[in-house]
């Protein structure tokens, strides 16, 4: 067994994590399933680092980490934000903004 | 990758991946969000395993701990909407949705698996000795080869912060109403002069989402809290203390005897 498993592993959570954000409609699910993506990422770049001898692919990881962190913060805002007009976290309802 | 590592991977990998479908399948959001903290953690674990002990207490600290801490925190403010409506906007979509990430999964895996089965792997023990460890490795290439990208992190951090503060944050218009002003117009409009019922007065238990009963035994949802009654959490009535009420009255059942009469009763004397 190489290291592969691991990469075969991320495509499935990637997998996964598109089909929550296909199907779920509630704003911070669907959050959630991005977030699922981003970490089969790094464990994909972490595999590689691994397979190829050098850190890069970790110091990569390291900065996906870092941007989510920053992704959540402004995405839980807006979805407040929009909660609060909207009284709602369904994706189906902001639609009504061009109304 | 032998050994123990094979056990690891089965266990955490496939954990991992009950935690993701968790996560599709779970009606209420704070659920999902449970679901997903199990993922991240048994990442946390394979990351270990890949010789990146950095990043998986990383992975543990930013994300098990902050990340979905910040999820569930929004859930709560959020906590009235937070189950999925079942309507589908558009027709087939959730069904198509399957399909096509099915699709996109097999071409994924096997396109993966294909292009790596011959892959040996170096393995990054020289490269973490070589630093003398891990963490000095990853802070050797952040602060030599990815310095730019390092600084650019710090600005889309305070960005994020204040991004964050701003859109968070509610300008009050007007002066808030102060506690006679609120009870003036409660009273002139007549609408619940009174403050509400607690829940689970005169029911048989005082829990939060047990609604109280009114004097002729019905409940009434006025007495439970908004959030509770949005999330469908309303604990059904429970109606056989009335049934005991009601023999009592009729004397069909009398209370086991206490030993103790009026005269032990200590305001009697006063």
């Amino acid at each position: 067994m190489s290291p592969s498993a691991y990469v075969v592993l991320a495509a499935i959570l990637f997998t996964l994590g598109s089909v929550g954000v296909l199907v779920r409609r509630n704003a911070i699910v669907m959050f959630m399933s991005v977030e699922m993506m981003l970490n089969a990422c790094n464990l994909a770049f972490v595999a590689f680092a691994r397979m190829n001898g050098n850190l890069d692919g970790q110091v990569v990881a390291f900065f996906v980490m870092v941007v989510a962190a920053a992704e959540v913060v402004v995405g839980l805002a807006i979805i407040v934000t929009i909660f609060r007009t909207r009284r709602s976290a369904s994706v189906d309802e902001p639609n009504l903004l061009k109304y | 990758m032998e050994g123990s590592e094979v056990v690891v991977f089965w266990v955490c990998g496939t954990l991992a991946v009950i935690g993701a479908i968790g996560l599709i399948i779970s009606r209420k959001a704070v659920h999902s969000a449970l679901w997903v903290a199990l993922t991240m953690i048994n990442l946390a674990v394979l990351y270990i395993a890949n010789s990146a002990p950095f990043l998986g207490m990383v992975q543990i600290i930013v994300y098990t701990g902050a990340v979905m801490m910040l999820f569930l925190f929004v859930l709560m403010v959020v906590g009235v909407d937070s189950s999925d409506s079942l309507v589908e906007t558009l027709k087939g979509q959730r069904w198509a949705a399957i399909i096509l990430a099915f699709g996109f999964g097999i071409l994924l895996v096997s396109g993966v698996a294909n292009g790596l089965v011959e892959a040996n792997s170096i393995g990054l023990d020289a490269v973490n000795d070589a630093d003398g460890g891990n963490v000095q490795g990853i802070a050797r290439l952040l602060f030599t080869d990815y310095l730019l990208a390092f600084e650019a992190t710090s600005a889309l951090l305070i960005t994020a912060a204040l991004g964050a503060m701003v859109l968070a944050h509610r300008e009050r218009w007007k002066r808030a109403a102060t506690q006679r002003e609120l009870s003036e117009a409660r009273t002139r409009t007549g609408a619940g002069v009174v403050p509400l019922p607690n829940p689970g007065v005169y029911a048989r238990h005082n829990a939060v989402d047990t609604p109280a009963l009114l004097p002729d035994g019905t409940p009434t949802l006025l007495s439970v809290p908004e959030q509770v009654r949005g999330r469908g959490d309303v604990r059904p009535m429970d109606h056989s203390g009335l049934a005991e009420v009601d023999d009592l009255a009729s004397g069909a059942a009398a209370l086991p005897p206490t030993g103790r009469t009026l005269a032990d009763d200590p305001r009697a004397e006063s």
